[in-house]
C-alpha cells in the first residue's frame, strides 16, 4: 500500500427521476488498498460501482480511476479495471478453460500473454487437471475462483468486487479472501460491495451506506469503536424470555436482544450495569448467571447506524 | 428423553452411487434452534428434506414427535413446516393473499388464520405491506413472508435452508427475533447456514462433512475443540505480517484481516516471542497481541481443513 490516490470521489450525485440513488459520495482509495463498501440492499452501493465503472454517468460530482474522468474518459478507465459480480457471469455450458480464452479474448489478451495469464488464472484457482470441466458442474468456491481468474487477465490496477462471496461456503470464502490480499500486496487496488459482515472485516477501510449517504468511514476496529452508542453486555439469566421482557424496562437499556442462549443488551454509557441490571432483574424473579461487558461487532455497528431508520420506512421499490 | 421432538438415528440417503447422508444421528429438543452447518455439499439440504418427508432415505429413522416419516409421511406433515431455498411465493398476488393460500393448504380455519395473520404481520413489522404484490418486496421482507406462510399452520418443528442468504443485516435480525418468539412458544427449529456468526446463534450444532457428523453439540462446546488459542494483533499492514510467520512451528493458522492479523497458536506462552521476532523482521508496526475468543468459523476452517489433510494424505 502507499499513499498515492487511486480513486478519487468528489461529491458524487445520481439521481434517477425524483429518487436520489447517491447522494454526496465523497472518499479516496490509495493504491493496493481493499476498500469496503457496507450497506442494506438499496442503498446505492452497485450504482456507485457503475458509475465508476464508466456504465452511468454521474448526475453531479466528480470521480477518477486512476486518473482517468469515469464521465468523459469512460474508455480509459475500463481498460485498467476488472469487474467480477456476484453471480459470477461465466458461461455454464463452456469449460474452464473455455471462459477463461473467452474473458482472454474480450480483454484483448494475446501472444505469449494469453498462454502466461491463463497459466496463472488456472494455478491461482487451484483447477489444476479439472480445466476440461464444464464450468457448471464446478462448486461454488471452484466457480467464484475462476470468476476472479477471469476478471484479471489482463492485469487491471483496479478491481471491483460486487457482492463476491454470497453463497460461498465459509472454507473457500477464506481462501478467496488470501488471493484477494496478494493481488492488494501486489499493488492492485480493491473496491467491494457487500452486507455481509465477515467479507468486511477482511477490508483495510470500510464506508457504511445507507440511502445513498456515507454515514461512517474507518478502519473495521474504528467503526467497531466508535458507532455503537454506550456498552454492550452478554447476560446469562433464568428464565430467558422473562429476562428479555423484563430488562427492555430496566433504566439506562437501549436495546436488547436474543442470541443463543444468553442476552445482548445495549445500556447507555455512564451506568454501571453490571452492579445495576442482576438487581433489577431479581425484583422481575429472573437469575442472572454471568454478565459481562462484550466487544461490539461489525454487525452491531451496522445495525446500530442503520437500523431504527430500515426498520420503520418502506423498502426500496 | 420425552422432549426430543425430533430422533434421526443412522441415516443413510444415496443418489447414483454418491453418499450425501452417510450414516447420520441427531435428535433436536422441544423449543431449541438446532443449526445445520457444513461445506457446500456436505448434505445439509437433503437432510432437511428428508425431515420434510418431501425425499425419501435409503437406511435409517426418522422419528418426529414419536412418528416415523419415513414409513408415514402423511402423519407428521401437520406438525411440520419447511421453508426451501426457493421458496414458493406468489409475486402477482399480495401479502395477504399468499398467507391465505397456504393457510388453505394447511386447512387452517378462517378465524384461527385471521389472527395467526394478523400476529405473523405484527411480530415481522409486516402489517403496513398486506396489500404489497409479493414481487415488490425487498429480499429481507420475501423471506419474512415465506416464514409466515410456513408458520400459518402452528407447526411444532419448523426446517428453514438458508433463510437469510443474500438478505440484509437488519432484515437478518428481525428473522432471528422471529425464530426465538417461536422457541418461547415452544417450536423447534431447524436452520442450515453458510454464515458461521449465526450459527453461534443456535442452542445446538450439527457440523456436517461429507455427510458424515463431524460435530454435535452446543457452540460453546464446539470452541473447545481447537487446540490452543486465537491471539488478534492490530496492524496497518497485516498480510505482511501474516506472510512473516504463517507455517511456522506451533502457528496452527495465520488469517490477514482489514487492520488486524489472527493467529492461531498451539501454545500462547511459548510462541509470543516467536510472534513477536517474526513480526520484528517483517519490518511493519504491529500492536500487543491480545488474546481472543476463538469464533465458530475460526473453529469450522480448522475441523475441515483436518479432515482435507487427513484425506488428502
Amino acid at each position: 500500500m502507499n499513499d498515492v490516490p487511486s480513486i478519487v470521489v468528489d461529491q458524487l450525485v445520481k439521481r434517477f427521476g425524483a429518487f436520489t440513488a447517491v447522494n454526496q459520495v465523497s472518499f479516496e482509495i490509495r493504491s493496493g488498498e481493499i476498500f469496503g463498501l457496507l450497506g442494506p440492499n438499496g442503498s446505492g452501493k452497485s450504482t456507485i460501482i457503475r458509475m465508476l465503472c464508466g456504465l452511468l454517468t454521474p448526475s453531479s460530482g466528480s470521480a477518477t480511476v486512476v486518473g482517468f474522468d469515469v464521465a468523459r474518459q469512460a474508455e480509459d478507465v475500463r481498460r485498467h479495471i476488472g469487474y467480477m459480480s456476484q453471480k459470477f457471469s461465466l458461461y455454464n455450458d463452456l469449460t474452464a478453460i473455455e471462459n477463461l480464452q473467452f474473458f482472454a479474448g474480450l480483454y484483448g489478451v494475446k501472444g505469449r500473454a494469453l498462454d502466461e495469464r491463463i497459466a496463472w488464472a488456472i494455478k491461482m484457482s487451484g483447477l489444476a487437471g479439472s480445466e476440461q470441466l464444464l464450468t457448471g458442474e464446478l462448486s461454488g468456491g471452484w466457480k467464484q475462483r475462476l470468476a476472479l481468474g477471469c476478471a484479471v487477465l489482463h492485469r487491471p490496477r483496479v478491481l471491483f468486487l460486487d457482492e463476491p462471496t454470497a453463497g460461498v461456503d465459509p472454507l473457500s470464502r477464506r481462501q478467496f479472501w488470501e488471493l484477494i490480499h496478494q493481488m492488494s500486496r501486489e499493488g492492485v487496488t480493491i473496491l467491494v460491495t457487500t452486507h455481509y459482515m465477515d467479507e468486511a472485516e477482511y477490508c483495510n477501510r470500510l464506508a457504511l451506506i445507507d440511502e445513498g449517504r456515507i454515514v461512517e468511514m474507518g478502519t473495521p476496529t474504528e467503526i467497531k469503536q466508535t458507532a455503537v452508542k454506550g456498552d454492550l453486555l452478554l447476560i446469562e439469566c433464568s428464565p430467558l424470555g422473562g429476562g428479555l421482557a423484563a430488562i427492555k424496562q430496566a433504566p439506562g437499556v437501549i436495546d436488547a436482544s436474543v442470541f443463543g442462549a444468553a442476552l445482548h443488551v445495549v445500556v447507555s454509557a455512564g451506568r454501571d450495569p453490571v452492579t445495576e441490571l442482576p438487581a433489577f432483574l431479581a425484583g422481575h424473579d429472573v437469575r442472572v448467571g454471568r454478565i459481562e461487558p462484550i466487544s461490539p461487532s461489525l454487525e452491531d455497528a451496522f445495525v446500530s447506524l442503520t437500523g431504527s431508520r430500515a426498520l420503520s420506512s418502506e423498502p426500496p421499490q | 428423553m420425552s422432549d426430543e421432538i425430533v430422533q434421526v438415528d443412522g441415516l443413510t440417503k444415496r443418489f447414483a452411487g454418491v453418499v450425501a447422508v452417510d450414516n447420520l444421528s441427531f435428535n433436536a429438543r422441544k423449543g431449541e434452534i438446532l443449526g445445520l452447518v457444513g461445506p457446500d455439499g456436505a448434505g445439509k439440504t437433503t437432510t432437511l428434506r428428508i425431515l420434510a418427508g418431501v425425499l425419501s432415505a435409503d437406511a435409517g429413522a426418522v422419528l418426529v414427535a414419536g412418528q416415523d416419516v419415513l414409513v408415514q409421511p402423511e402423519a407428521v406433515k401437520s406438525r411440520i413446516s419447511y421453508m426451501p431455498q426457493q421458496f414458493g411465493l406468489y409475486e402477482d398476488l399480495t401479502v395477504t393473499e399468499n398467507i391465505r393460500f397456504y393457510a388453505d393448504i394447511f386447512e387452517v380455519s378462517r378465524t384461527v388464520r385471521q389472527q395467526r395473520e394478523d400476529q405473523l404481520l405484527e411480530a415481522s413489522g409486516m402489517s403496513r405491506f398486506r396489500n404489497r404484490l409479493a414481487g415488490q418486496l425487498s429480499g429481507g421482507m420475501k423471506r419474512k413472508l415465506g416464514i409466515a406462510c410456513a408458520l400459518i399452520h402452528t407447526p411444532q418443528l419448523l426446517l428453514l435452508d438458508e433463510p437469510t442468504t443474500g438478505v440484509d443485516p437488519v432484515s437478518r435480525r428481525e428473522l432471528w427475533s422471529i425464530l426465538y418468539s417461536l422457541v418461547f412458544e415452544g417450536v423447534t427449529v431447524l436452520v442450515s447456514t453458510a454464515y458461521l456468526d449465526e450459527a453461534e446463534r443456535c442452542h445446538r450444532l450439527l457440523l456436517m462433512y461429507q455427510g458424515r457428523r463431524l460435530f454435535f453439540g452446543t457452540p460453546d462446546e464446539l470452541k473447545n475443540m481447537l487446540p490452543g488459542a486465537v491471539l488478534s494483533i492490530s496492524s496497518p499492514d497485516p498480510q505482511a505480517l501474516q506472510t512473516a510467520v504463517a507455517g511456522e512451528q506451533g502457528i496452527l493458522s495465520a488469517t490477514a484481516m482489514g487492520d488486524t492479523l489472527h493467529v492461531v497458536v498451539d501454545d500462547p506462552d511459548r510462541r509470543l516471542a516467536q510472534l513477536r521476532a517474526g513480526f520484528e523482521h517483517a519490518g511493519v508496526p504491529f500492536g500487543e497481541p491480545r488474546r481472543i475468543a476463538a469464533s465458530v468459523e475460526d473453529v469450522f476452517v480448522y475441523v475441515i481443513s483436518q479432515q482435507e489433510t487427513q484425506q488428502g494424505s
